[in-house]
């Protein structure tokens, strides 16, 4: 487990900004001025009273759904600022981890076109992109800088570990190739 | 010593003329230590080695049992025609007429390992035989297993336990029993391969380095080139990264560790053509690949919720991976097996989950004398002292945890239940034992150690204020206790007693019990001398000489092997099993009555037929007493052989009650042609059969289509000539 970067927890905001507080705030003084004038008005005010319930349930309705749509769109927004803050030389490891899975998928969809034979190419081309991916997340892993655990590996070492796995993968691949 | 005087000790380099004083051998503690430590490790090898020489020193350097012998021949081929015509050869020898293909149906890994060691030799000029470095290997290696101990129980606990484990490994009688010097198998080598993966892995996940988990995955390799139980490994290993998983002590190491060793592991294991592509295709390997996704599904959860610091929005994208993942998991799986692509677990493992299944389903695995149930005789017999010390081990390993001794834990336990349902698996719980309860011994002799050394403190705190109860009942302890020191010499001596009992016990167990090269048998004489019945090698080099190069021998199946080493001749059916069919058709020649044998003994042009008998000096293990078996494994086949035929009332017998088919199948005749006019005791009628203590039902046996060709001075083995079709006029 790596741990947590001291950050202040940040509270999410919703749009619109719901009038429900302010409503509620100005109506106990609405309510008594209105109860010292006369009876009718207080009909009016109970009809109001219940009509002021209703748009309150649709607003609280439609804060819901608003929610569960904003909910996936703040998700992304907020991978997306997190991400961000990442240091670059993590970033371009983790395009190399994108670009090796993608490949790894555009040769599953090949196979599915085109047939499994020979069995031992398709394993070899699949496995090595999945092993230079897994490979380059362990480098990640050790690379970066907030992993306590790895905190007395030198860069070099790790980058020299990764190159030689990455060698014996690919000596390996290239016999299994046929 | 030297003539200058050593009131003043000059320094070492000045005084080149005189002996070196004793002052100059002054060790530092840490130097002494180390010292103490190498010197052990050495007469640990060199007694590995040595222990497992008896046989080799009563009858001489020869190959054991049935198995070996195949290898031997591998070894030898490869020695002479190289690896490539090895990688590829198709052997007619074998199986006639299907022959095998043995470049793509063998573990590699122990031929080319003798071959290599050969070739070593030669290269420095030591010209051996390589007969003679296919017996040494598995004492070697051996060898080997102990320093890898050692490493290992440093790893786990402390250099103390290294040792320990060192030393009980080198003795154990679980491990001997497989790798005697002579017993020239797969296991040898294959416990070396076992231990190595297991400590490299496990110091992959303790220093999280790519480096060490490189080295794991190799040692899988060379597991997996050795040995059919690496399964073991493949399964373990995921078992055990997910109980990391589940208790919370999962970190980034194990991540490293375990990706690295599986990509480039499996990857590995897949050059060799017997495993082919069962990494990815069989039931038994799936664990593994679940557990490698399962990984990076868990970690990439962990590391979004590290970045995206929230615990709300970070529970909604929980929710939809779960889902997502776990879906596409059971799909992908069910998908797979239901399609019969991911081929379910073989039987020769489903029967280690369900030990009854075999009998059932699968007789020749169920006849197989090392797949039997162990009792709990074979566990003191194998273990000892280390059947107690295993749960004082575990005891200690639950003290302190860690992800070491989690592993060591884990290890021990499985395979202690596999233990328990196969008796060759003893083999493969012995390292775990011996490692277990070396920490038991380590740690409770450094405990009784500590207490004997420590000086026995008079209470200096009387003049200051005792504070609180603790000093004061520290205080009353050590008053109370004044015989603390002399128990705990007593409990050290009583350690050292049950340790060289052990020793003498194992002594014993390799020296009576797992010496014996199953090929040569040795019994007491009348007169107390030692009698040797050499008859397998006899009857094998009578075959050699005495028959045409192309001629095929008939036989059972456990003689197979021997016959194409040492007699150089074709054989039906070996010791491999692979064709179950092939077999039953051998059973059903010998189960049925003559003229039905001979149709198919001519369908497969059969030369010779080779029986084993023991009647007449009293050797258990020969084909009669294998009969039923035959019967059962035709039967399986064939449905016209039918068991109850055989029996009488349920029970086996060969003397005058016997069934009327027993009295005339094929077997019979071959063991018992003309022994009715033989008197093998004194005082009993002739005829008399000593194994199975009965005098035989049917003694005038006249054979029509085979006539016997050799039998050998000890009626052990005897071969028979198949007369061809007479002629039509």
């Amino acid at each position: 487990m790596t741990t947590k970067a001291t950050r202040p927890n940040k509270k999410p905001i919703y749009f619109p900004v719901p009038p429900v507080s302010f409503v509620s705030s100005l109506f106990p003084s609405a309510i008594n001025k209105i109860k010292r004038q006369n009876e009718i008005e207080s009909d009016l005010i109970s009809v109001q009273l219940l009509h002021q319930n209703k748009i309150r349930e649709q607003i609280r309705c439609a804060i819901e759904m608003a929610k569960s749509t904003n909910d996936a769109q703040l998700l992304i927004q907020s991978l997306r600022k997190a991400y961000a803050a990442t240091p670059t030389n993590l970033k371009i490891i983790d395009l190399y981890v994108v670009y090796a899975v993608a490949t790894a998928l555009i040769q599953v969809g090949y196979m599915a076109i085109v047939g499994s034979f020979p069995f031992n190419s398709f394993l070899s081309g699949v496995l090595s992109c999945v092993g230079t991916a897994v490979l380059a997340v362990c480098l990640r892993i050790q690379v970066n800088k907030d992993n306590k655990e790895f905190k007395d590996l030198p860069p070099e070492r790790a980058f020299a570990d990764f190159i030689l796995c990455n060698l014996v993968l690919h000596l390996v691949i290239m016999n299994f190739l046929g | 010593m030297g003539a200058t005087s050593v009131a003043s000790p000059a320094p070492l380099n000045s005084a080149p003329s005189s002996f070196p004083s004793l002052k100059a051998l002054k060790f530092t503690t840490k130097q002494q230590e180390l010292l103490i430590r190498v010197s052990a490790l050495a007469l640990i090898y060199v007694l590995a080695f040595v222990v497992r020489l008896f046989s080799v020193l009563r009858y001489e350097s020869m190959i054991h049992e049935f198995d070996p012998y195949f290898n031997y021949r591998t070894t030898l081929f490869l020695t002479k025609n190289g690896f490539s015509e090895f990688w590829n050869w198709f052997d007619s020898e074998s199986w006639y007429p299907l022959g095998r293909i043995i470049g793509g149906t063998l573990y590699p890994g122990l031929m080319v390992t003798a071959a290599l060691i050969h070739r070593i030799l030669h290269f420095f000029s030591f010209a051996v035989h390589i007969r003679e470095v296919c017996v040494l290997t598995a004492p070697f290696f051996a060898s080997n297993t102990t320093l890898v101990a050692y490493f290992f129980g440093k790893e786990i606990w402390d250099s103390g336990a290294g040792l320990v484990a060192a030393a009980l490994i080198a003795i154990c009688p679980g491990y001997i029993s497989r790798s005697v010097a002579g017993s020239y198998d797969n296991e040898g080598v294959a416990i070396f391969a076992l231990l190595l993966t297991f400590y490299l892995f496990v110091k992959a996940v303790n220093t999280g380095s790519l480096a060490w988990s490189l080295a794991s995955a190799f040692g899988y390799f060379y597991m997996v080139s050795a040995w059919g139980g690496y399964v073991f490994i493949i399964n373990l290993v995921p078992l055990y990264v997910l109980v990391l998983l589940v208790t919370g002590r999962y970190s980034m190491r194990l991540y490293v560790a375990y990706n690295c060793m599986y990509v480039v592991g499996m990857l590995l294991a897949m050059q060799i053509r017997f495993v082919g592509f069962q990494h990815v295709q069989s039931g038994e390997h799936m664990a593994a690949m679940g557990v490698f996704f399962l990984l990076q599904v868990f970690y990439f959860l962990d590391w979004v919720k590290y970045i995206l610091n929230d615990i709300k929005l970070f529970h909604s994208f929980l929710r939809i991976t779960l889902t997502c993942a776990i879906t596409v998991g059971v799909l992908a799986l069910s998908i797979g097996t239901a399609s019969g692509y991911i081929s379910p677990w073989t039987g020769r493992f489903y029967s280690l989950l369900d030990p009854t299944y075999a009998k059932d389903h699968i007789p020749i695995i169920a006849s197989v004398s090392e797949h039997q149930p162990t009792a709990w005789s074979s566990f003191m017999f194998d273990f000892h002292i280390l059947l107690f010390l295993f749960p004082a081990g575990l005891y200690f390993c639950f003290k302190r945890l860690s992800d070491a001794t989690i592993f060591v834990v884990m290890y021990g336990l499985t395979s202690m239940y596999f233990a328990g349902v196969m008796v060759r698996l003893i083999l493969v719980a012995a390292p775990a034992m011996c490692l277990v309860s070396s920490i038991a011994v380590s740690a409770t002799v450094k405990n009784l150690s500590s207490l004997v050394r420590a000086k026995s403190k008079s209470p200096q705190g009387s003049g200051k204020p005792l504070s609180g109860s603790k000093a004061a009942a520290k205080a009353s302890a050590d008053q109370s206790l004044p015989f603390q020191k002399n128990g705990a010499i007593a409990l050290l001596l009583g350690a050292l007693y049950l340790l060289c009992r052990y020793a003498i016990h194992c002594t014993w167990v390799t020296s009576e019990a797992y010496s014996s090269p199953s090929i040569v048998l040795a019994a007491r004489g009348h007169g107390g001398g030692r009698v040797i019945f050499d008859d397998y090698r006899e009857a094998y080099y009578w075959l050699r000489q005495n028959t045409p190069p192309d001629a095929k021998v008939m036989s059972w199946w456990d003689y197979g092997y021997q016959i194409t080493a040492m007699g150089n001749r074709t054989v039906i059916v070996d010791n491999n099993t692979w064709n179950n069919t092939h077999i039953a058709t051998v059973g059903r020649a010998m189960s049925s009555y003559e003229h039905e044998a001979y149709e198919i003994m001519l369908s497969l042009d059969v030369n010779y037929v080779l029986v084993v008998f023991g009647g007449v000096t009293g050797y258990s293990s020969d084909d009669i007493n294998k009969f039923l078996w035959m019967v059962r494994i035709g039967g399986g086949v064939f449905p016209v052989i039918k068991e109850p035929d055989y029996l009488v009332n349920g029970e086996f017998r060969v003397d005058k009650g016997a069934a009327p088919k027993m009295l005339n199948c094929l077997m019979y005749k071959l063991c018992y042609y003309r022994f009715g006019e033989m008197t093998t005791e004194y005082g009993k009628p002739p005829g008399y059969d000593r194994v199975r203590g009965v005098e035989i039902g049917n003694k005038d046996i006249k054979l029509e289509y085979l006539e016997e060709a050799f039998t050998t001075s000890n009626w052990i083995v005897r071969i028979y000539k198949v007369k061809p079709p007479k002629n039509r006029w």
